[in-house]
């Protein structure tokens, strides 16, 4: 199975247009991950129906007074003041819990019991026969995107695997491309797009994830992206030109290649010079 | 008694520090001799990532503080100074000083629920 992310540094630059037209013109089996957990929307444009959805859950720590000798250890391995150590008892913060588990190892008496606490959940469902549609999704006013992330990308996915990645470049876009074959960076060539396109491209160099990059909105200043694609040696992949006509539909929740035909060629293009790409990487493997 | 004042310096004329979790110092401070006990330096508050006000809360248990005199408290550090029965004064300010003034004329209110979100 191959894996494509679509990413980006920064926010708003069309990672979710991509992933969605893209899935629409794959020729086979497609399944789309929505890992932007924070705000997932893929489901707008490929409304996948007969949804089945579970819990995402961290462990949090359940005291158990009786054993509980107020020693305070857990409290002090808490890198997160989850637990408060206030003299005649621990307080427990689950909100500020990251659900490593570490307060229960370190316990000497045993005190420490695990409860499951639900920060979010994962759903999914078929757009069509083809396509197949995950999105994790986080509850409103939690913190931890990671295990929302990690639990989406744990289900499984049938053909060609699309990943619609969080933008930034920090560990929730980390934890959305690891493991890819290919990232799509979607860019615009405005200074902030090519600064965060610079950031992402670093970031992935680092991974040693390969990548190619997507210019959305494309027209002035597609200069300054070109720039750093040959200083990463990144191919361009395609050009969406900046069109008034592609934010109305985007803004209807619909489809670029079914609403504005005369795209199709782009998107259908950008698969087969993936493809190309993932096939090279395959038999050079 | 002894009281625990945030604070922007070690001494009885340094200025109160508004925030608790992340304030700069803790001063412990004997309300009737009105002299400083012990000044603890909170740089690991102010550097925590999270739960800073869990934090001072802690901190405050541990040195066996009465009360608390600060400008505000927020909610984790309330419900944890609860567990703590440290009764928590908002809305000292001047010098610290003037903040055992405020105290001792009863100026200051006793807090009976957090009078700012968190991270404010």
């Amino acid at each position: 199975m191959k894996r494509v992310a679509v990413a980006s540094g920064k926010g708003g630059t069309g990672k979710t247009t991509i992933a969605v037209n893209l899935a629409r013109v794959m020729p086979g089996p497609v399944t789309v991950m929505d890992c932007d957990v924070e705000e997932p929307n893929v489901h707008l444009f490929l409304s996948p129906r007969a949804l089945q959805t579970e819990p995402v859950g961290i462990p949090v720590p359940r005291i158990n007074a009786d054993l509980c000798t107020v020693c305070g250890e857990c409290a002090r391995f808490c890198e997160f003041n989850a637990l408060g150590d206030m003299q005649t008892k621990i307080v427990v913060f689950n909100e500020l819990c990251h659900g490593c588990g570490g307060c229960t190892r370190v316990c000497p008496e045993g005190a420490i019991t695990e409860v499951d606490r639900v920060i979010g959940e994962v759903s999914r469902g078929k757009a069509c026969d083809n396509i197949t549609v995950i999105s994790g999704r986080m509850n409103v006013g939690e913190a931890l995107s990671l295990p929302v992330i990690r639990a989406t990308k744990a289900q499984p996915a049938e053909g060609t695997l699309i990943i619609d990645a969080p933008p930034g470049t920090a560990c929730p876009f980390a934890a959305a491309v690891r493991g890819a074959d290919l990232v799509v960076l979607v860019t615009e060539p405005t200074p902030f797009g090519v600064h965060d396109l610079g950031l992402a491209a670093e970031t992935l160099t680092a991974m040693n994830l390969p990548f190619g990059v997507v210019i959305n909105r494309s027209g002035e200043g597609d200069g300054t992206v070109e720039e750093v694609c040959r200083r990463h040696s990144a191919p361009l992949l395609a050009r969406i030109p900046e069109d008034r006509a592609i934010a109305e539909a985007y803004s209807r929740g619909e489809l670029l290649v079914e609403a504005l035909p005369h795209y199709r060629d782009e998107f259908v293009n950008l698969e087969k010079r993936i493809a190309k790409i993932l096939n090279a990487r395959g038999e050079a493997s | 008694m002894k009281v625990l004042i945030t604070a922007e310096g070690k001494d009885l004329d340094a200025n109160v520090d508004p925030r608790f979790g992340r304030a700069a110092f803790f001063l412990v401070v004997d309300v009737d001799k009105e002299e400083v006990v012990e000044a603890v330096d909170n740089a690991a508050g102010r550097g925590a990532a999270q739960g800073a006000g869990v934090q001072a809360a802690q901190t405050a248990a541990r040195l066996g503080v009465s009360a608390l005199l600060s400008g505000h408290c927020g909610p984790n550090a309330f419900s944890a100074m609860q567990a703590a029965n440290i009764k928590i004064y908002t809305g000292a300010t001047g010098t610290v000083r003037h903040a055992l003034e405020q105290f001792r004329k009863g100026e200051l209110t006793e807090a009976d629920d957090a009078d700012v979100r968190g991270h404010w």
